[in-house]
């Protein structure tokens, strides 16, 4: 029986260290280049010329890099911000009505921008706020700010809804019985306990955002370059070790950010 | 029975819940009335999906009558939301604040009444005292056991000192021998506070031990309504007398209808008394029930009303059950406490006759 059971072990089907590997290698590789070279003194991409900080002393004194680096992280923060409590309310909308038909077409329809390439929601978006610029005559980050929220709302709404489904309706009646009006009982038990996946929520539209290329090349008025879109732009000039510093700057934050969450996480029960 | 508006804590009159619409309508609640005393413990005994969780929530205002009133000390309170109705619950699965502690969970209820600080302070020592908490007045929810969790419930819900305490089913979730300590420990909350309980169970013994009066219900109405005496020695219908303890169901024709009693004729030609359930005037054939230990094992002939052929004896401890299978063919159990005294006697195939103790019948209504 034994045997038997060590037999359906997937780690001892053959060849599966072999695709483990292979799969660490093909994920880690590229990144752990990445960030040797950020370290490397050369002026060339793929010319090892010994340890240095130089380009990440270069890239923090680039007023471009600065810049980007400010509107990137202003970007994300506005976008993970309004995201997080559009979706938060659609949440509570979608878990804490009874079902009634056309749920799962509302679903569907905030879960949207999961589904529509990117590259179709940037020329629309693209086509639209260019209308409105001509109209309005402001050309500010609000475009930005919107067109992110609007792709960060799924990515924020997932984590939130799947807490609420699994979080007892009984809580949120207990707070009812025990006198608290629906809004008192929101503050005192539903949204403290919804904390964590809130917090997730936000973590994740934030990475989505800081992240985006695509919408954000469509959208962007002259100017308005977030980091991703400088470094794109970077690598089609010449190309700056720079950018394989700002990389490995980035990678550190969101490493920081997982982890910070998971601690937070994990210290609720 | 006080029935003037106001004399009672609860009145439900005449009141229906429909969920659901059209051809998949579900009537949970079938025109119900009854009136819970003051102090009272009331319970709500029925087998799952009775209607008796729903009538406890529809006091609560976690749902609304599709028809009819509930009256708290005369005043229509169906149309309010909970958090209006000064009714608090005891839940199945207690519900406490997994983010509180003992003691924010306690306060709760009295701080979204807006009670000064002090006050709230006073009165969660006294309730973390009234439940025998107080050195774990700190712990979150998560670190205390199924048993300190129901006591905590407890004090949370009588806190905001409610007119009414409803509990549903809360002691389900416990191990038999903690469950017959919080039956106890109940039933002592229950006189020191002088609230009115209202206590929802599908368990027959749990009813009979802590109630003042009982209601019992199936498929959405409530059948009878009585002390657990009443409702053990005079079901009034089959299926209360099957649902709650043994019984012994006999067909028997009606002789005589005098007062509350009628005299009836057994199959085997023998006359007993039986007590008729209130306002129902038996004619014809009926049904008698008589418990199992109501009745004796006697020689034939000896003053017996019944006959038979014993099938089985059934050793239990405490008591012996004797299977009869009477010659109607109907099968009868008597049984009786064993003593050291007590003789052996019979055994399966011999005749015996059964003696019914007098007044022990009772006649049903269907």
């Amino acid at each position: 029986m034994a045997r038997r059971q060590r037999a359906y072990d997937i780690r001892r089907q053959p060849g599966f260290g072999l695709i483990a590997l292979f799969t660490f290698f093909a994920l880690y590789l590229p990144i752990a280049a990445l960030v040797a070279y950020s370290f490397n003194a050369a002026d060339s991409l793929s010319r090892w010329d010994g340890l240095s900080l130089r380009w990440f002393i270069s890239a923090w004194n680039n007023q471009a890099v600065q810049d980007a680096s400010i509107r990137s992280l202003l970007l994300a923060t506005w976008a993970a911000t309004l995201a997080t409590i559009a979706a938060t309310m659609a949440a509570l909308a979608t878990t804490r009505t009874p079902n009634y038909p056309g749920l799962t077409f509302k679903y569907a329809f905030i879960n949207q921008p999961l589904m529509v390439p990117e590259i179709v929601t940037g020329v629309a978006l693209l086509i639209v706020f260019s209308r409105i610029k001509v109209w309005t005559g402001y050309t500010g980050m609000g475009y930005l700010i919107l067109a992110h929220t609007a792709f960060c709302i799924p990515f924020a709404y997932l984590p939130i809804r799947a807490r609420l489904e699994s979080m007892d309706l009984t809580l949120e009646r207990a707070a009812a019985d025990l006198y608290a009006t629906p809004w008192r009982a929101f503050w005192r038990v539903t949204l403290p306990l919804l904390r964590p996946a809130i917090i997730a929520g936000f973590m994740l539209a934030f990475v989505i955002s800081l992240d985006d290329v695509v919408i954000t090349e469509f959208v962007k008025s002259g100017g308005q370059d977030t980091l991703p879109t400088y470094m794109l732009g970077q690598l089609r000039r010449e190309t700056s070790p720079e950018i394989n510093a700002i990389a490995t700057v980035f990678l550190a934050l969101s490493v920081v950010l997982v982890t910070v969450f998971y601690f937070v996480n994990r210290r609720r029960p | 029975m006080p029935d003037q508006p106001g004399s009672n804590a609860i009145d439900v009159r005449s009141v229906r819940k429909v969920f659901g619409a059209g051809e998949y309508a579900v009537t949970a609640l079938d025109t119900v009335s009854v009136s819970i005393r003051e102090n009272e413990f009331f319970t709500l005994l029925g087998p799952s999906g009775c209607g008796k969780t729903t009538l406890l929530r529809l006091i609560a205002g976690f749902e609304y009558p599709s028809e009819g009133e509930i009256l708290l000390y005369g005043k229509d309170i169906a149309g309010l939301p909970p958090h209006k109705r000064p009714v608090n619950t005891v839940f199945q699965s207690y519900a406490l604040f997994p983010h509180m502690t003992v003691a924010e969970n306690i306060a709760f209820g009295l701080e979204m009444l807006g009670r000064p600080k002090d006050e709230i302070k006073a009165r969660v020592a006294e309730m973390l005292a009234l439940v025998r908490m107080e050195n774990l007045a700190n712990r979150r929810t998560s670190q205390i056991s199924g048993g300190q969790q129901q006591r905590v419930a407890l004090a949370r819900a009588l806190a905001p000192q409610p007119k009414v305490l409803l509990l549903d089913e809360p002691l389900s979730a416990l191990d038999y021998k903690l469950r017959k300590g919080m039956q106890i420990e109940l039933k002592r909350l229950q006189h020191e506070t002088g609230i009115t309980f209202i206590f929802v169970t599908h368990d027959q013994e749990e009813a009979l031990t802590m109630s003042d009066r009982i209601a019992v219900m199936t498929a959405g109405k409530i059948l009878q309504v009585g002390s657990p005496r009443d409702i053990y020695d005079r079901p009034a219908e089959r299926f209360v007398a099957d649902f709650i303890g043994e019984s012994n169901f006999l067909e028997a024709e009606v002789v005589s209808v005098e007062n509350c009693r009628a005299t009836v004729r057994l199959s085997s030609g023998a006359e007993i008394s039986a007590a008729v359930p209130e306002g129902h005037s038996p004619s014809g054939r009926a049904t008698i029930v008589v418990r199992p230990e109501h009745a004796r094992i006697v020689p034939e002939g000896d003053g017996a009303s019944l006959h038979g052929t014993v099938e089985n004896v059934v050793y239990l401890g405490t008591d012996t059950h004797f299977h009869l299978r009477i010659d109607d063919g109907t099968l009868f159990v008597v049984r009786r406490q064993n003593s050291p005294d007590a003789a052996q006697g019979l055994a399966a195939g011999q005749r015996a006759g059964v003696a019914i103790s007098a007044d022990a019948a009772q006649l049903l209504r269907r």
